[in-house]
Formats: C-alpha cells, sequence, structure tokens
C-alpha cells in the first residue's frame, strides 16, 4: 500500500470516528463563538480592546481545542491497544499522524471559518490585512495544537493528566504570549520565557494581521516559528509511537 | 511437517522481572498449536514476542522464514489482542473497511470475513454498543481480512459462552485445513483437548511440547487439567 492511503483511510476513519460525536463537534464549533461573543461583550465601553484581542482570539481558540481534543484521541489509541495492533499492520508511523493532522486540519478549518465568520460578520471585527490571511492562520494554529497534542499525548498515562497539561502547558503560553500585556511592558525574564514558546509567535502573526500596518520581516518569523515548532512536534511525536515497547 | 515458529533462547524482562526465561520452541505450520499455563505464566509475552510487538533481552524469534517484526510480516501474519483493539465510537463496517483499506483489501473481502464471523447482521452497528462476544469478533475479523498465513490469537474465547467457543474452534480448525497456522493461548485446560499440539508454560519456561494424547500417555490421565497439574508437581 502507498503511504498516501493509508494516511487518507486513516483521516478519513479519524474524521468518522468524530462524527459519530456530534456533541464534541458541536462544543468545537459553538464554544469559541461563545467565547468571542463574551469577550465583546466584556469589552463592550472599549471597541478598540476588542479590536485588538479579538482577531488574535480567533486564530488562538483552534490551538487550544485541537490541543485538547488531539491528546485525548491519541491517548486512547495508545491505551486501547489499537495502536499497538495498527503497527502490526502495513502502517507508517508517519501515516497515523498525518492521517490524524489532516483530519484535525479540516475540522480546524471549519472551526476557524465559522469563528471568524461571526467575529467578522456579526460583531464587527475589522481586519487590517486579508480576512483569509487571518483563517489560514487560525488553521495553522490549529495544527501546530494538534501536534503539540500528538506529541504531549505520549507523557499522559491517563485522560485525567492530559487535561491537566491544558492549564500545564496552554495557560503560561497565554498569559505570556502578549495578549494580555504587549511582551514590551514585561519584565525581562518574562520576555525571555515567553520567546520561547510557541503562542507568541501565533500570537503575534494574529496580532500583526490584524494591524493595517505592513507586516514586515517579523510576521515571516512567526510563521516560520509555527511551522517549523509543527513539524517538530510532529517528527517528535513520531519518535514517540514505537513499534516494540517493553 | 514445516516450521512456522522457531525461537531461540529467547529471554523477556518486564518490570525488572524475568518473563521468559531461554524459551526454545519451534511451532508447525498448518496447524492449530495451543498456548497453554496459568495466568502470568508469560502467554501474553511470548505471543508479543512473536508478532514483534515486544522488545526481547536476548534470543531469536523467527516467523515464516523471516525475524519477528519484519515488515514483510506485516501482510503475512494476523494478530488478535486479549482486549479487542478496535475502535469503540466506529460501526462494525466502519471498523473493517477501515482496516481493509490499510492491507489492501476490498469491499467483497470484508462482507465474506463479516459473514464469517456472523456479524453480518451487526454491520451497521457501533461496536461500542455490542455484547462482549460481538466485539471480540469484530476485533477476530479485522485480523482475518488480509488471509494471514500465521494467525496468532491471545485468549480469543475469554468471556465467550459454551457455543460460542465451539464455533470459534471449529472455525480455527477450517482455516488450519485451509492452510492457515495458529497459534492460540488460553488458560482453559479444556479448550487444550481441540488443538493439534500443545505448548505448556509455567513461569516464563516451557514445561511440555506435545499433542494431547501424548500427553495424557505420559502423565496417565485422561483429563487435561490433571494431566497440566501432575507435570507441574514433576510427575511424568
Amino acid at each position: 500500500m502507498s503511504t498516501r492511503t493509508a494516511t487518507l483511510a486513516t483521516a478519513s476513519r479519524v474524521i468518522s470516528q468524530l462524527r459519530r460525536d456530534p456533541r464534541t463537534i458541536a462544543l468545537l464549533i459553538v464554544v469559541p463563538c461563545v467565547l468571542v461573543f463574551l469577550v465583546d461583550q466584556v469589552l463592550a465601553g472599549r471597541p478598540e480592546a476588542f479590536q485588538r484581542v479579538g482577531v488574535p482570539l480567533l486564530g488562538l481558540f483552534p490551538l487550544v481545542s485541537m490541543f485538547l481534543v488531539t491528546s485525548i484521541t491519541m491517548l486512547r489509541e495508545r491505551t486501547s491497544g489499537t495502536l499497538e495492533r495498527l503497527l502490526t499492520l502495513p502502517i507508517a508511523k508517519l501515516d497515523v499522524l498525518l492521517g490524524y493532522g489532516i483530519a484535525f486540519a479540516a475540522v480546524a478549518a471549519v472551526q476557524a471559518t465559522v469563528v471568524s465568520f461571526v467575529g467578522f460578520g456579526l460583531l464587527d471585527l475589522s481586519v487590517g490585512h486579508s480576512k483569509l490571511l487571518v483563517v489560514a492562520l487560525a488553521i495553522a494554529n490549529a495544527v501546530l495544537g494538534m501536534a503539540m497534542g500528538l506529541f504531549s499525548s505520549a507523557f499522559a498515562r491517563t485522560e485525567f493528566q492530559a487535561v491537566q497539561f491544558m492549564p500545564a502547558f496552554i495557560l503560561p503560553q497565554i498569559l505570556l504570549c502578549g495578549l494580555l500585556v504587549p511582551r514590551a511592558a514585561m519584565a525581562e525574564w518574562l520576555q525571555w520565557l515567553s520567546a520561547l514558546m510557541p503562542f507568541t509567535y501565533a500570537y503575534d502573526a494574529l496580532a500583526r494581521a490584524a494591524r493595517t500596518t505592513p507586516l514586515g520581516p517579523r510576521f515571516a518569523l512567526d510563521v516560520f516559528v509555527v511551522v517549523g515548532v509543527t513539524l517538530l512536534a510532529l517528527a517528535l511525536g513520531a519518535g514517540t509511537l514505537r513499534r516494540r515497547t517493553p | 511437517m514445516p516450521t512456522a515458529i522457531s525461537i531461540n533462547g529467547l529471554d523477556v524482562i518486564r518490570g525488572g522481572r524475568p518473563v521468559l526465561r531461554g524459551i526454545d520452541l519451534e511451532i508447525a505450520a498448518g496447524c492449530v498449536t495451543g498456548l497453554l499455563g496459568p495466568s502470568g505464566s508469560g502467554k501474553s509475552t511470548l505471543i508479543r514476542a512473536i508478532v514483534g510487538v515486544q522488545i526481547v533481552a536476548a534470543g531469536d524469534v523467527d516467523v515464516l522464514g523471516r525475524p519477528a517484526g519484519d515488515p514483510d510480516l506485516r501482510r503475512r501474519l494476523g494478530y488478535v489482542t486479549q482486549a479487542p483493539s478496535v475502535y469503540h465510537d466506529l460501526t462494525v463496517l466502519e471498523n473493517l473497511t477501515y482496516f481493509a483499506r490499510l492491507v489492501s483489501v476490498g469491499r467483497d473481502r470484508v462482507e465474506d470475513v463479516l459473514e464469517r464471523v456472523g456479524l453480518t447482521p451487526e454491520s451497521g452497528q457501533v461496536v461500542g454498543t455490542l455484547s462482549g462476544g460481538q466485539t471480540a469478533r469484530v476485533s477476530l475479523a479485522t485480523a482475518l481480512l488480509h488471509r494471514p498465513e500465521l494467525l496468532v490469537l491471545d485468549e480469543p474465547t475469554v468471556g465467550l459462552d459454551p457455543v460460542l467457543r465451539r464455533d470459534l474452534w471449529d472455525f480455527f480448525h477450517e482455516l488450519a485445513e485451509a492452510g492457515t497456522t495458529l497459534l492460540v493461548s488460553s488458560h482453559v485446560m479444556d479448550e487444550a483437548a481441540r488443538c493439534d499440539t500443545l505448548v505448556l508454560l509455567r513461569e516464563g519456561l516451557v514445561l511440555a511440547t506435545a499433542t494431547p494424547d501424548e500427553l495424557r500417555r505420559r502423565t496417565g490421565t485422561f483429563d487435561l487439567d490433571d494431566a497440566f497439574l501432575r507435570l507441574v508437581e514433576g510427575v511424568g
């Protein structure tokens, strides 16, 4: 079997699994919309503040939700014995990872499109550059979240642990990425710390896409880091899939 | 009779303790070999070593003329794990279709296999809603799709009622008559009588390899449960 067939078979299998779980799909699509609406309401008296955080939030929600969904789904695959069985069959580890990647990127595309529609269409968010650029960044962030989720699932033994990775890995990045306080206003050690976090670059790219000023070379670096960390996490994730185990 | 599996000096250590200790074993092709022993004797570990998913400390495991775990074996070997390893949130048909695509067989073969394990009426049902026995048969079905030369089953009849167990053993013999080699582990001695050859395992050692009749003769008892107990106690 060619690698591509096994990848696509895996992607369509993962999508079928998600389709059987309409509640998860509803949560994936509806929750970010409600949250963006809440942010809009909380900042009702300060439209410029909503303008500043709204667009980055559109692109960061997919990252967080894909991280969670992927780490739990992959953990189930590891603990249920299906992964061990799968790896005795003619399928490459890369097929498993890419299959998951394609499936979740498709879900992320839907999620990002719907949330963007709410943000741009109903809540009057405006964006300096193309709205499609924001959607594309949201999808890239979703794939980043998925890759990090796949990798981190190797370090959880139970679903309880996997869920705790969210406050452990994701929350500090949200605090430090520049969304709440501009990085330049933080203590120097926090700036250094945030420079090591992928969220910082994901946020910065979205914030630049939202502004009317030119994207600048820093935007290229942001995209490079997001794509680079995705590939790195996928490669490390592939390393955690073992055909032979103790 | 040609050899399907050949094991030399196999040592496996799990969690710091030796689980298999210097196993030497030959398993003949085209028949049903029973791997028997009490719980914790190393049956599952031996099976995992044969299908190539177990890290081994020492020794050689040769399967169908290749080292265990060789990529070539992924198309020639069927493995049914002890706990059914299928997707509980997919239907029976969706499960089989996925595995069929991985091993490059078509829709016809999926339908044949469903028929063979008696799950055609349940094909549209989500696996999570099936009974334990039905779920076990879905797992078995996924391993049959590519017509493996060697089928390795880890306690496939646990939790099944007597009728289902009898049917399953009839099915194993049909497969063997058609040329498939089967290795079936069990801790129920009454299933031993239905094997062509028995491998008795205890505390990581091969206690005996014999046909059921040889075992009865050596131990002077008809009942295979007694025969096993006598062997364990050093009689025969």
